[in-house]
């Protein structure tokens, strides 16, 4: 079947197996090798993806994309960690604060943590105000072996102040 | 010599900003030690990193493995044509292919062979069977289910302690000679008469039954390779995350009777490893078989299923003991040991040492005599026995004699820390040899556990635990205090398959002064790309963002045994320390030309040699490097260029160690363990990048509370594996950790032998955190009900369990 997908601004069609998974659509015919998985049963977190429903006011919210068919993206706008940054390169506040506070060793879960991170943010009312738990709360759908977490929590603070300070660098508001 | 720092942002007016205290300045790139942000982060926050499931090879070919239904089973066929009409299958290998490749069995690294696809018989739940290669992965999976087997269910051991009845059911049939279960024979350290007589002459002994379950290192991307053999070359390149491609690269050319300099070994990016990529696996054996039958590219990826249920798992050790004390001071240990191996054994260790160093089971403290024990059994279980982040079976040993002196405690009716600080090996006694013939190198103790006491407050939290318990409350409070011996070894001790465990640096300095180091080491994430160049940095006065570390591809690099055992900074540390002052040798024959003086007439400060008496006359680095290529009248016996080549054969391991406080709350009614405090004090000696340090602390802790509270394999009885998937093997998530974060102090004790004075560190927190989580459990449930022990892992029901006299579910 033909499936188009918007990721990252760019459309992507494709004739495509009904069941092919969100996840192998991205990595192997979009070819965006930053999106990983872990698990295939919904349970790390490794291949979240922010998922944009035109028809929503809701900012782009986390899927697991081992867990959603390519078909059922149709329609909807995908961003990956490759589409994070600004056209100009400057990246997303999330990836500065990963890289200021030691957030990632590894890398694996790093974009599926960053895009949850990014989504707590931009969810939040107050950001900066975050609790500890509800931030463990907000990630504990992604797992992590190398970090420990403590740094991730600390890097999603260090975003939400930096984009209080500077709000032109949050993502363009719908 | 002013560095910029190369941030991740293009952008000038963050870049400005972010460098601003207020969002965490870390300091710009040291010419050395110190914190420092990584240098590899900039392509893994941008999606840029290289993990082996992003290699796409033209004409590539997907592999996927069926495996077995049973436990233990005769297999009397299997039908593979279904399979192999398949229109989209190239091909499918069973073990008789193999047979024709002479690769059906492969040796482990612990001297016993493995069945890369079984051919008699299957000897554990979803051990490997067949081979298929097809077009796609999706189709790779659908011809699985074509393919036809019959087998002969027969019955499976899974309990270890049965595995030696003289009625069991023989498992190793394919080994001529073998009559029982027993994997290897029995192995003892320490002297029995004289731990006997210790025991004789004590006053209070407590014994113990103690099991550390059976565990997996689980990193976040799973084993796998694409194996390219060239048909018209034989040159044979094998993409594989794995933490020792060096020694892989001589295991694969013994087992497919390749020439080994056709042999090319690339990892490149690896999501975490943990203990988990050291072996080598029947699916890459069928990878590489796979790419010379079908003549093209095969990737083998294995799903989280396979990863959990027949790669690499960790522990399994069911130890008796016994431990007393003379005159209110720890005096004698005895341990007797199975060790449940699984199927096959493929334990990983140093040859010498059967049981790993599990025998530094006397842990930190003055004992007067020690002896252990270890029996080895093949059982109807996955093969393995990787260290789970730790080296070589310490994590066993410290976890038992941690809960042995809190049960001592227990019996002698004293404070845990009180017991410990009067039993430590005081810091005049170093360097100490132990019972079991280990000698630590330094330590201060008593300082390390003092800190941890004060960080914690530990009498405000004993007083805390007082009157939560008037109230009905259960409080926990547990202490382990751990002594690792890492960075194995010295090659008179210590080889894996005969290949003695060194590491070997290569370092160029090049014209521009500018520095490529070449590591054996294999970083999985431990941030080698940044503290490698920060070694080299102290050494030689250059910017550790001009010198780039080179690692992972077996054509490039060195020779040496891997990451693994914390032995990256004890061993390839050393060797980077060694190579870098080799080439600053160098470098003062060039200074004393350039300076028209002898030699031995200068010295150096980083980054320099100048003229003794006369600091303003010198060289830097960067002249002499443009010096050592240009010069055109150098005299006769100095080579031009700036570049060295070095083995590093370690005189000794190095010991880390640490002090930990668990606080926990458990819920009387439910059994549930709320992780409320950890703190950790850690002495690795010196510390390249604190930064780099803490990291790898917060993250072994958390693998320890998953070791701890959550994680187990079990089995049922008819050997069915109960936790393939993470619906059933739980990790911990940020919310099981401490809420306000974990609480790190640090002493330094330099190690005296190695060159910079460094210990190691990567495994100490996964180590030390298991029995002070189990000691704080067990706390809670000692002073509220009673109860004297608990196996891991302390989740809900067991902890109801144990606190309500029932039994354990599940084992």
């Amino acid at each position: 079947m033909l499936v188009s997908i918007s990721i990252n601004g760019q459309v992507y069609s494709h004739d495509v197996e009904p069941r092919l998974l969100l996840v192998h659509f991205i990595r192997e015919y979009a070819e965006l090798h930053g999106t990983h998985w872990g698990c295939d049963t919904s349970n790390c977190g490794i291949c979240i993806v922010l998922m944009d429903d035109p028809q929503s006011d809701q900012p782009p919210y986390p899927v697991k994309s081992c867990t959603m068919l390519a078909a059922m993206a149709q329609g909807y706008e995908i961003t990956t960690v490759e589409g994070m940054a600004k056209p100009d390169g400057t990246l997303d506040p999330i990836q500065m604060g990963f890289h200021e506070m030691h957030a990632l060793q590894c890398g694996f879960c790093t974009p599926g943590m960053m895009s949850t991170g990014r989504w707590l943010i931009e969810r939040h009312p107050n950001p900066t105000q975050m609790t500890d738990h509800e931030i463990r709360d907000g990630i504990s759908g992604n797992l992590c072996r190398c970090t420990g977490y403590d740094n991730i929590i600390k890097a999603i603070r260090w975003a939400a102040a930096y984009i209080e300070e500077h709000p032109e660098s949050a993502r363009t508001a719908r | 010599m002013a560095t910029v720092e190369t941030g991740p942002g293009r952008h000038p007016e963050w870049y400005a900003h972010a460098t601003g205290d207020k969002f965490g300045k870390i300091a710009d790139a040291p010419i050395g030690f110190g914190h420092m942000k990584r240098k590899e982060d900039a392509r893994f926050i941008r999606g840029l990193g290289d993990y082996m499931d992003d290699v796409r090879l033209p004409g590539m070919l997907h592999g996927a493995i069926l495996r077995s239904p049973y436990a233990h089973a005769r297999i009397n066929s299997i039908d593979t044509s279904a399979a192999l009409a398949h229109p989209k299958v190239a091909a499918v290998i069973i073990a008789k292919d193999l047979e024709t490749l002479g690769l059906a069995w492969m040796p482990t690294i612990s001297y016993d062979t493995q069945a890369v696809l079984a051919g008699d018989k299957v000897r554990f739940h979803l051990q490997e069977v067949a081979f298929v290669i097809a077009t796609d992965a999706y189709a790779a999976q659908d011809a699985l289910q074509l393919i036809d087997v019959d087998y002969d269910v027969l019955p499976a051991i899974v309990n270890c302690r049965k595995a030696l009845d003289p009625d069991a059911p023989l498992i190793r049939d394919d080994k001529v000679g073998q009559t029982d279960n027993l994997a290897s024979p029995l192995w003892e350290a320490g002297d029995k008469a004289n731990c006997d007589r210790v025991f004789a002459e004590a006053d209070v002994v407590a014994k113990r039954t103690i099991l550390d379950p059976r565990s997996h290192p689980c990193p976040m991307e799973t084993c796998g390779m694409v194996a390219d053999m060239n048909p018209a070359t034989g040159q044979l390149n094998i993409y594989n995350g794995n933490q020792a491609p060096h020694a892989h690269r001589t295991v694969y050319a013994q087992v497919a009777g390749l020439p080994e300099q056709n042999i090319r070994i690339l990892c490149n990016d690896i999501g975490g490893g943990f203990g988990n990529k050291v072996p080598v696996y029947p699916g890459y054996v069928c990878a590489i078989a796979g790419s010379i039958v079908a003549g093209a590219p095969v990737k083998w990826i294995e799903d989280r299923s396979e990863n959990l249920a027949s790669t690499g798992f960790a522990r399994d050790y069911l130890m008796y003991s016994e431990m007393c004390s003379k005159g209110g001071k720890i005096t004698g240990l005895r341990v007797d040991t199975i060790a449940d191996h699984g199927a096959f054994d493929s334990t990983a260790q140093a040859t010498k040492f059967p049981a790993g160093f599990f025998h530094i089971v006397t842990g930190s403290y003055d004992l007067q005599g020690a002896h252990c024990q270890v029996k080895a059994v093949y059982t109807n279980k996955a093969p393995g026995g990787v260290a789970y982040r730790c080296s070589f079976r310490i994590t066993e040993a410290v976890y038992l004699v941690e809960r042995m002196v809190d049960a001592l405690a227990m019996e002698m009716n004293v404070d845990p820390v009180e017991l410990r600080m009067r039993s430590f090996i005081r810091s005049d006694q170093f360097p100490y040899e132990t019972q079991t013939g280990w000698v630590y190198d330094s330590g201060d103790y008593h300082k390390a556990m003092k800190l941890a006491m004060e960080i914690a407050d530990y009498e405000g939290l004993r007083k805390e635990q007082q009157e939560k318990l008037a109230r009905g409350e259960m409080m926990g409070i547990g202490i382990a205090f751990f002594t690792e011996g890492v960075g194995a070894g010295p090659r008179r001790h210590m080889d894996i398959l005969g290949l003695a465990m060194n590491d070997g640096a290569e370092l160029r300095v090049h014209p521009s002064g500018k520095a490529v180091v070449s590591l054996s080491a294999q970083t999985q994430g431990q941030g080698h790309e940044t503290t490698f160049a920060q070694i080299v940095a102290e050494e030689l006065g250059i910017s550790p963002n001009e010198i780039m570390v080179r690692h992972g591809d077996t054509d490039k690099t060195p020779y040496g045994l891997g990451t693994y055992g914390s032995r990256s900074t004890p061993v390839s540390g050393g060797a980077v320390a060694v190579v870098s002052r080799k080439v600053r040798d160098k470098a003062r024959q060039f200074a004393a030309l350039m300076l028209e003086t002898r030699a031995e007439d200068l010295a150096w400060e980083k980054g320099r040699w100048y003229v003794k008496g006369d600091p303003e006359r010198g060289s830097t680095i960067e002249s002499i490097a443009e010096y050592a290529y240009s010069a055109s009248n150098l005299p006769e016996g100095l080579e031009g260029g700036l570049d060295a080549n070095a083995v590093y054969d370690p005189p000794n391991l190095t010991y880390p160690f640490g002090a930990y406080i668990a606080v926990v709350d458990v819920d009387p009614g439910t059994g549930k363990v709320h992780m409320r405090r950890f703190i950790a004090v850690d002495d690795c000696g010196v510390r390249i990048n604190p930064m780099v340090v803490e990291g790898q602390i917060h993250g072994g802790l958390v693998e320890g509370i998953g070791q701890a509270l959550m994680e187990i394999i079990s089995f049922d009885e008819q050997g069915n594996c109960l936790n393939a998937s993470f619906m059933d093997y739980l990790l911990p998530t940020a919310l099981e950790c401490p809420e306000h974060g974990f609480e790190l102090g640090e002493t330094v004790t330099p190690c005296p032998h190695h060159p910079i004075g460094a210990k190691g560190v990567g495994e100490s927190p996964c180590v030390g955190s298991p029995p002070a989580i189990a000691n704080a459990v067990v706390d809670a449930m000692y002073h509220a009900k009673g109860v004297k022990h608990m196996d891991m892992p302390c989740f809900p029901a067991r902890v109801w369990a144990a606190m309500n006299g029932r039994e354990q579910p599940p084992q």
